[in-house]
Order: structure tokens, then sequence, then C-alpha cells
């Protein structure tokens, strides 16, 4: 009986040991580098393609779950395990810290005063009743309102501050579950999708990332507009799209997103995250016939042949939002009415004149060209996603209140003496003790100019 | 006056300041450690002054964005963010020596950016147009350069630490680290500057993760950079609770210091030009 109930209590010692928490963290830290140096979810020929892997090497490894480790049974356990570890380290300790903080020692005998590193005798004139009203108001004003004990002729004097301080760790320990807690709710009740939408389309379902079916909504989003627009020099500057939902066919929110400025409507997000066209560019020119002057507007997609009069047709081939700082060109080709592509040429939408230098049968303007984008969004929902947050407020808090805050404990003991009243000043900090040191110093001081005046 | 030529002055200052000190280090004359002491003044203002001129040039130019967006960038605000560490700790704790250990940090990173990085100013890509981008590079910096100088204390503890055991069996010490803080001191100190590191790291993650939120929808997608930054705050986290233990303290705390800031290097400059990711930009 004896023997079981030291093995359980070993298990329970071990689970609240602060060597179990150094060692899970410096093995999480180095377990984490293995999904840094192995690309995570790569396709299984990716992986032999990029790093050599053999057949046999990639099974092993898949086997490991070194393809998904931050998902993996023994990277989660090792999760698990610190997190145990940290409950356990709270149900410990906590108990401990709440009486102190409860129920303070209010009565200091000579044995608590042996155990203060910082400690003052003062002898001085007067009554106990006098020193110890002289005492409580100056502790009262510099430090805080003491507790008062009398006791067999002696009285004690006890204060206290920033005893709150004592549950920072707890609060940074506890913030900690809070985060893991709010992404098991996101990963339960939330989901990761992306939809693609064509300008002037609306959509009503979106894709989860990594599965097969569509996930449905109970509203529409319509896409009116995708705009590009780009730096001097061709870096992308931004990306917008005028979103509009619609609930039964009724506009209910517009908003222009961006990259860093998505929509966001009932529980959903909305992100700006690609881009890309959709379908062929519509092509508009305007064709001189050089030999009667008559001119003709034609239009129509990339590839396709536009009939010019006299049976001659002009292809459109491809085109250039900037063709070397030239502003918009495209490039064509004409067909003199034998359904073959003459040699290609560049035409201008800024310099209707550049054409005529060609020389041929016709000169070729570009009037425009609409091309029509699809905006690639990613789409969130993640309900836990303020858990997250109240959990990193609390770790902030935690910690600056575990580091920078201390309870500090000012003991007082008034005695008469054979020559006067004995007063006996103890203190403790728990945190930062040279600073306490200081400060415990100004303190006395000041009681004995107090008790001296 | 231009940021280049103000970041040439903020260059010398350093190299200046790390020389004086060394000198400081072999005398004993407290006005060699003011001297320098004074030389990280003029550098830091000069730092300041050329990150403000080069956010001024920026807008000049036409891009509203603050002076973070590039690998050159970040690395001369690292420079900055050290000597604002290591100036706040000399204020109060006036330990002249630890200079010697922790002006090669800043001089090395402006070194490097003046000789070998790209200077130009670059418009941002959209996925880095937010004010997120100012909270999250700032708050990790400061992160960063408190582990510098936390990394340059321990390596002088060891030093000492190493000296003193010898000399304990051979001759009495002095000499070159007669100058150097007491070993508990520098123990103290050690741990003092992840104090300040590990909360500012914190913070870093938490800006990083709420812009990753905002600007994609995800706080935490695995990204090297993401883990990298949380295996430093595992090893931080690990030499805090390490001092509460026996046996953890002094020389193998010290270890972890600079096994810390190891790891803080690699996730800052190693992901970036080794690894691929989120926030390859950097490496560019």
């Amino acid at each position: 009986m004896s023997k079981a109930q030291s093995f359980t209590d070993r298990l329970w010692d071990f689970f609240c040991s602060l060597k179990l928490a150094i060692v899970t963290l410096i093995l999480l830290a180095l377990t984490s580098v293995i999904g840094t140096v192995i690309e995570q979810n790569l396709a299984p020929q990716e992986y032999m393609q990029k790093y050599g892997m053999s057949q046999s090497t990639y099974k092993t490894l898949d086997a490991l779950q070194f393809f998904d480790m931050y998902h993996s049974y023994w990277f989660l356990s090792l999760m698990g395990l610190f997190a145990v570890n940290l409950i356990c380290c709270s149900i410990k300790r906590l108990p401990r810290i709440i009486k102190t903080v409860r129920n303070p020692v209010l009565v200091a005998d000579d044995g608590l005063f042996r155990t203060f590193s910082n400690k003052e005798e003062i002898v001085t004139k007067g009554s106990v009743e006098s020193v110890r009203d002289k005492l409580v108001a100056r502790l009262g004003k510099k430090f805080a309102s003491p507790v008062v004990t009398e006791q067999d002729g002696k009285v004690y004097l006890f204060a206290q501050k920033g005893a709150f301080s004592r549950f920072g760790v707890y609060v940074t320990h506890s913030s900690i579950l809070i985060i893991f807690l709010g992404a098991m709710i996101g990963n339960v009740w939330g989901f990761k999708a992306y939809v693609n939408i064509v300008e002037g389309k609306a959509v009503n379902q979106v894709w989860a990332r990594g599965g097969q079916q569509p996930i449905p909504l109970d509203f529409a989003v319509r896409c009116d507009n995708f705009e590009v627009t780009f730096y001097e020099g061709g870096r992308p500057k931004e990306f917008s799209s005028d979103l509009v939902v619609l609930e039964n066919g009724r506009e209910v929110l517009k908003k222009t997103i961006e990259v860093n400025d998505p929509l966001s409507y009932k529980g959903l997000t909305f992100y700006q995250s690609s881009y890309g066209p959709a379908g062929d560019p519509v092509y508009q020119f305007r064709v001189r016939n050089r030999a009667t002057g008559e001119t003709a507007d034609v239009m129509g997609q990339q590839g396709r042949h536009l009939p010019l009069p006299g049976g001659a047709a002009l292809i459109p081939m491809g085109y250039a939002e900037s063709y070397q700082n030239f502003g918009p060109a495209a490039q064509v080709s004409l067909d003199s009415g034998d359904h073959k592509h003459g040699t290609p040429f560049i035409v201008f939408q800024n310099y209707p004149q550049f054409d005529e230098k060609r020389g041929g049968e016709f000169a070729v303007t570009l009037l425009g060209v609409q091309q029509s984008y699809y905006t690639g969004l990613q789409v969130a929902k993640d309900p836990g996603v303020w858990v997250v947050w109240l959990g990193c407020l609390l770790m902030v808090l935690g910690s600056c209140s575990a580091f920078f805050l201390s309870h500090r404990r000012i003991w007082v003991s008034i005695q008469p003496l054979e020559k006067g009243i004995g007063v006996k000043l103890g203190g403790a900090a728990h945190r930062n003790q040279p600073g306490f040191t200081l400060y415990f110093d100004e303190l006395t001081k000041d009681f004995d100019d107090a008790l001296s005046s | 006056m231009n940021s280049s030529l103000l970041f040439n002055i903020t260059t010398i200052a350093y190299f200046a300041a790390m020389v004086v000190f060394i000198v400081y280090l072999t005398g004993s004359s407290k006005v060699v450690g003011l001297v320098a002491t004074l030389i990280c003044w003029v550098g830091f203002v000069a730092n300041t002054a050329a990150i403000g001129m080069r956010w001024y040039e920026a807008y000049a130019m036409g891009y509203e964005q603050a002076p973070l967006s590039n690998l050159y960038e970040s690395v001369v605000f690292f420079a900055w963010a050290i000597l604002m560490i290591y100036l706040l700790f000399d204020l109060k704790y006036q330990q002249r020596a630890i200079g010697a250990f922790v002006l090669p940090f800043a001089f090395g990173g402006m070194i490097w950016a003046q000789w070998s990085l790209d200077a130009t100013i670059q418009p941002l890509v959209p996925a880095l147009q937010s004010n997120w981008l100012t909270y999250h590079v700032f708050t990790c910096f400061i992160g960063y350069a408190a582990f510098a100088m936390a990394c340059g204390v321990s390596i002088m503890y060891l030093i000492k630490a190493g000296k003193e055991e010898k000399s304990a069996e051979q001759s009495p010490a002095g000499g070159l680290l007669g100058l150097f803080p007491s070993v508990k001191v520098l123990d103290d100190l050690n741990y003092k500057a992840i104090m300040v590191g590990f909360p500012m790291l914190t913070l870093g993650i938490i800006t990083g993760a709420a812009w990753a939120n905002y600007a994609w929808g995800t706080y935490w997608s695995w990204d090297p950079k993401e883990t990298w930054s949380l295996i430093v705050w595992f090893i931080y986290a690990a030499f805090l609770h390490a001092r509460f233990t026996r046996g953890w303290v002094g020389k193998r705390a010290a270890w972890l210091s600079i096994f810390g800031f190891a790891a803080t290097i690699f996730c800052y400059l190693g992901v970036n030009l080794v690894l691929s990711g989120l926030h390859s930009y950097g490496g560019s």
C-alpha cells in the first residue's frame, strides 16, 4: 500500500517538477527545428526530388510524421506534457501562495525576525501607544496601512504591497493554457478556405484548404471590380477588390478590400491574397487603310481573326500594361486574306502615329485592352481567435508583473524595554532584493526621524 | 546631410567606442571609460538621426513607410536597439567594461550593412504595408538587442569564471580582468537583460501573430520564421526557469544565454538567408 502511495507521489512530483519544465522547453525547441529544415506538407514526389530522398527514407520519415510534424502525435504529446506540467505546477504551488497573501503572518516573533535579510532595531522614548500611533501613521503614509495586533503587552504591525504580483507567474502560465484552448476552438469550429471570384460574378460557397468539398455560405459575395497598381519600375503597389455582400440578392455590405485590410461578415473574414486574369483580354483597334484613307474600328478577343474591310484580318496576340515605358501596347499580326499570320508587330495606345512608319497596307492603333480579372481571397472563420488574444493579453500582463513587480512586506514589533521602547523592523520582498534593501534603509531612516522628533 | 553620411558617422563612432572600451580594459583610468561612453552617445544620436533621415528620404520619394522594410534597414535598426539597451544599462549600472563586449555586435552589424547590403530605398510590397510592421519589428528588435547584451555579458562571465578557477590554483587574479564586474554582478546582469528581452520577444511574437491574423486570417502557420521565434522563446523560457533550479546558475546559465543568442541570430538572419518562407523578403 505504502509502495503504491509512493509511486503516485513520485509521479505527481515528476509532473510538478521544474526540471520537467526545463527539459520539455528544451525538447520543444530542439524538435521544432525539424519542421523548419524539412519543408512541411509537400507531395511525396516533391520530397524525393527536392531532398533527393530514397523511397525508404521517405517512408521512414513519413512514419515519424516529419512531414507534418507540428500536428504529429509526438509533437502534440510534447505540447500536452508541457500543459500538464503547467497545470500540476500551479495546483501544487498556488494554494500556498494564496495562503501567504490572504492569511499573512501578522505577528513577527524573534524566530521570524532572524530570517529577514532586512532588519533594524531602534530604541526610543515614549509609551508603546504613542510609538504605535506614530508608526501606524508613518507606515500608512510611506508604504501601506498596517494591520495592528496587540498581544502580551506588545504591539505588532504588518503591512504589504503588491501582493497580487505573486500571481503574475500563474497568470502567465494559465495564459499559455488559454492560448491552447483558443487554438483548439479554432481547430474544431473554424476553417480556412479560399475562393476565386471573377469580376462581376458572385459566389455563395468557398473551398476548404486541403479539402475537396465546398463549404456553403448563407450569403453571397460579389466582386464588382479588381484593381492592381504598380510603382514606377514595376513592383506591385496595391491589390484591391470591391466586394459586396448579398443577402437574398440584396446588398447589405460594401467594402473595398486590400492586402492588410480585409472584409468581415458573420464571423467570416475575406482576405485579399492573389489575383489572375479571367478569360482572354478583349482588344479594340482603329485600322486605317493607307491607300484609301478609310478607317474602321474592330474589337475582339486575343487570338481571333478580326475581319477588316477588304478581306484582310487583324489578329491580337498579346499585350503589356507598359511596354518599355511607352505605356499600354499590343502585339498583333495581319492576315492579308490567306488565313496566315503575318510578321507580328507592336502597336501602342499612347502613340497612334507609331504604326504609320511601318509601311504596309494598314496603319493600326491600339484603342484599348480590357482584361477582366478574378480576385483570389482567403476565407477564414476562427471563433477561437478572441480566446487566443485574451491569452496573449494575460501573458503580457502576467509576465510584466512577474518580472517587474514585487510583493513587499514590512513587519514591526513594539515592546517596552527597561530603557524605553524597543522597535524592531523587518522587511522582505519576493523579488529585486537589492532594490528593496535600498527602499528599506530609507524607510527605517524615516521612522527613526519620526520617532526622535 | 543625408542618411548615408550619418550611417557612416555611426559606424565610425561604434568602431571608435569599441576600441576605446578595449583600451579601457587594459588600463584603469575612469576617464577612458567615460570617453568611450560619450562616443557611444554620439554614435547613438547619429544612428537615430540617420534612421529619421532615411524615413524622411523615403517620404520625399513618395513612399509612406517606416525605415524597417529590408535587410539593410533592419540591421542598422538592430545596431540602434543594441545601443539603446546598452546605454540604458550603462545609466543604471555603470559597468563600463561591458561595452567592450556589446559594442562589437553593434559595430559588426553596421559595417556589414555599410559594406555589403543593398541600401537603396525600395517601396514596400503590399503584404508589408501596415502599421503592424512598425510595432512588430520594434518589439522584436528590442528583444534581440537585450539578448545581444545578455550574450556579451555571458561571454565576460565565462572568461572571468574560467580565469578565477585557474587563478585559484596558480596566481592571484588581476590584470586585464581587474575591471570586469564580479561574476555575481555579471550573472545578475545576464538575468536582467533577458528579463527585458523576454517580454519584448513575447510582444514581438504576439504583434506578429496579430498582424498575420489581420492580413491572412491565420495567427500561426508554423512558417520557419514563426517557428524559430518560438524556439528562441522556448530557450529563454528554459533559461528563466533554470535560475530557480540549483545547478543551472552561473556557467550553465551563461552558456544557455549564448546559445539563446545564437538561435536569435539564426531566427533573424539564418531563416531569411538559408530557409524559405513568409519573411523571405528580408533576404533581398
